[in-house]
């Protein structure tokens, strides 16, 4: 591990060691049982915190195969979750069936292969054209687009967006080999704190609500205030990262923006199902779905500008392997 | 034991069925009962009893089924030590009371599903009598009614591959045999507390 990828996590652990300090003295002056509650529940959401954030460190030691591995449970139990909620029929299960087992794996295999090419139509392309042809063999026609419309959606959300994280890895950029590491980093690291800087600044200041009838916790003093300090801070890691100070400061702006505008979407979906939680996996959270909610949409943006922007072009021919077994 | 372990395990990470942290009874054996959904029902349940609950706890399977392999009559008598019972062809040496009777002497729960076959619908049917009759004649063992919601989507009936889908297995509240009580109302008592999850 390198300096800077010491001094990234030292920063992770640095929050986390002030939020558990700030929460222990907090729960200890709280008076009233509102107050008394939402510490209760801001400190179970600090100490899955921890949690995730090992899991999370410890990705960044142990490697490429072990982070899309690690990638391709969260799919598989976010999915999960979109499919449990999303209420699907009996003619669903042999595609569910692909979606789950054959799709999921197989789009994490091409991130591990590093075959940008192929993984990049994989699922918007042949899954997406298979998912109607499986479906129509049952010779169920009742729910045929709203039915393959979820499985595609789930797909494209849980899967082929969420992969964009550990794809970051394989991505060439100009002057950064081997470091790619460190841009996952500021990728997670800025779409997680802007969640919680929201959060806070809501909890603390929040009057105006800013989408009353998608997500009434959201506040407009929150999504400033969260957006404006997440910035800020990530910003100041730019030295980790391949852009100068004012391209970080566009990146993780661009970053908070869409996880803002992917964690409405997805509370759109949660309220038009009538749930409030996509599960309870992580104490204090909720499922899987709400913590990634605002990955989802950000990863495949955040992975496309990258590429544009900084990219050497040199994943867009098949790996070498793949071109020798073609004989060309 | 360690396969038990590992099936347990794999089970609850499909599903998302979570372990009891601890027994819904307390101390001893008692006869458990479920609505019967699926073929993975006894998987589910089995996955979700505290560990020491789980290899005390022998389910009803149908030995027509379990018995025609080797690797059928592994799992159903090595993992789930289960009590094959005859669908067909009952006679007075065969009963299935019987056998579910003797492993209950033998200090062990067991696992029933009284509506007797599998429903599709997502509806808790009529129970058959032969939770009544088991009740009777163990009155002392509590009955712990186990409601099962959404495993018919993890395999619905005459598919053979599971989705994971998130299932949930309600332990509810024991019951307990009633001398005074006529069997058909014991019968309708013994759903009603399972529909009270």
């Amino acid at each position: 591990m390198d300096y800077e990828t010491k001094l990234l996590l030292s920063v992770v652990v640095g929050i986390l060691v002030i939020a558990s300090v700030v929460g222990f003295i907090l729960a200890k002056n709280a008076k009233t049982d509102g107050a008394k509650k939402t510490i209760a529940n801001m400190n179970a959401r600090t100490r899955s915190w921890w949690v995730m954030a090992s899991v999370f460190g410890s990705m960044l030691l142990l490697g490429p195969t072990f982070t899309t591995v690690l990638f391709a449970m969260i799919s598989f139990l976010a999915m999960r979750e979109f499919i449990t909620l999303n209420k699907t029929d009996r003619a669903d299960h042999e595609v569910l069936f692909w979606a789950f087992f054959i799709f999921l794996p197989l789009n994490y295999l091409l991130v591990g292969m590093r075959w940008y090419g192929l993984f990049t139509i994989l699922i918007p392309v042949y899954a997406f054209i298979f998912i109607p042809f499986r479906r129509v063999l049952t010779g169920e026609t009742k729910n045929f687009l709203i039915s393959t419309s979820k499985i595609q959606w789930a797909l494209l959300v849980c899967v082929y967006s969420v992969s964009h994280i550990p794809m970051l890895l394989t991505l060439p950029l100009k002057d950064y080999a081997g470091e790619n590491a460190k841009l996952l980093f500021f990728f997670v690291f800025t779409a997680q704190l802007s969640d919680v800087m929201q959060y806070v600044w809501g909890k603390i200041f929040g009057k105006r609500p800013v989408a009353p009838q998608v997500s009434p916790n959201k506040t407009l003093e929150g999504t400033i205030g969260g957006i404006g300090t997440t910035v800020a801070i990530s910003t100041s890691l730019w030295w980790a990262t391949p852009f100068a100070v004012w391209q970080a400061a566009l990146m993780a702006l661009l970053i908070c923006l869409a996880g803002f505008f992917g964690g409405l979407v997805m509370s759109a979906i949660k309220r038009d199902l009538g749930a409030k939680d996509w599960g309870a996996s992580i104490a204090g959270h909720g499922g899987f779905m709400d913590r990634i909610d605002s990955l989802c949409f950000a990863a495949p943006l955040f992975f496309h500008v990258c590429r544009f922007f900084f990219g050497t072009g040199a994943d867009a021919p098949p790996p070498e392997w793949v071109l020798r077994m073609l004989g060309r | 034991m360690l396969p038990s372990r590992i099936l347990a395990a794999a089970t609850r990470l499909f599903t998302g069925v979570r372990c009891l942290a601890a027994s819904p009874h307390g101390e001893g054996p008692a006869i458990y009962y479920a609505n019967h959904t699926s073929h993975l029902d006894t998987l589910v349940i089995w996955s979700a009893l505290p560990a020491e609950q789980r290899v005390l706890t022998s389910p009803a399977a149908a030995e027509d089924y379990w018995s025609t392999s080797a690797l059928r009559r592994y799992v159903a008598n090595e993992i789930f030590r289960a009590v094959l019972i005859p669908r067909e062809g009952i006679k007075r040496d065969n009963n299935p009371l019987d056998r579910l009777s003797k492993c209950l002497e033998g200090g062990r729960s067991i696992l029933i599903f009284p509506e007797g076959t599998r429903r599709t619908d997502g509806e808790v049917g009529p129970f058959k009598s032969g939770l009544y009759h088991l009740a009777r004649r163990f009155p002392h063992l509590p009955l712990v009614p186990v409601f099962l919601d959404n495993l018919a989507r993890v395999l619905p009936k005459g598919t053979l591959l599971p989705v994971p889908i998130i299932v949930q297995a309600h332990f509810c509240a024991p019951i307990h045999f009633d001398e005074k009580e006529a069997k058909q109302a014991f019968l309708d008592r013994a759903r009603e507390a399972m529909l009270k999850h």
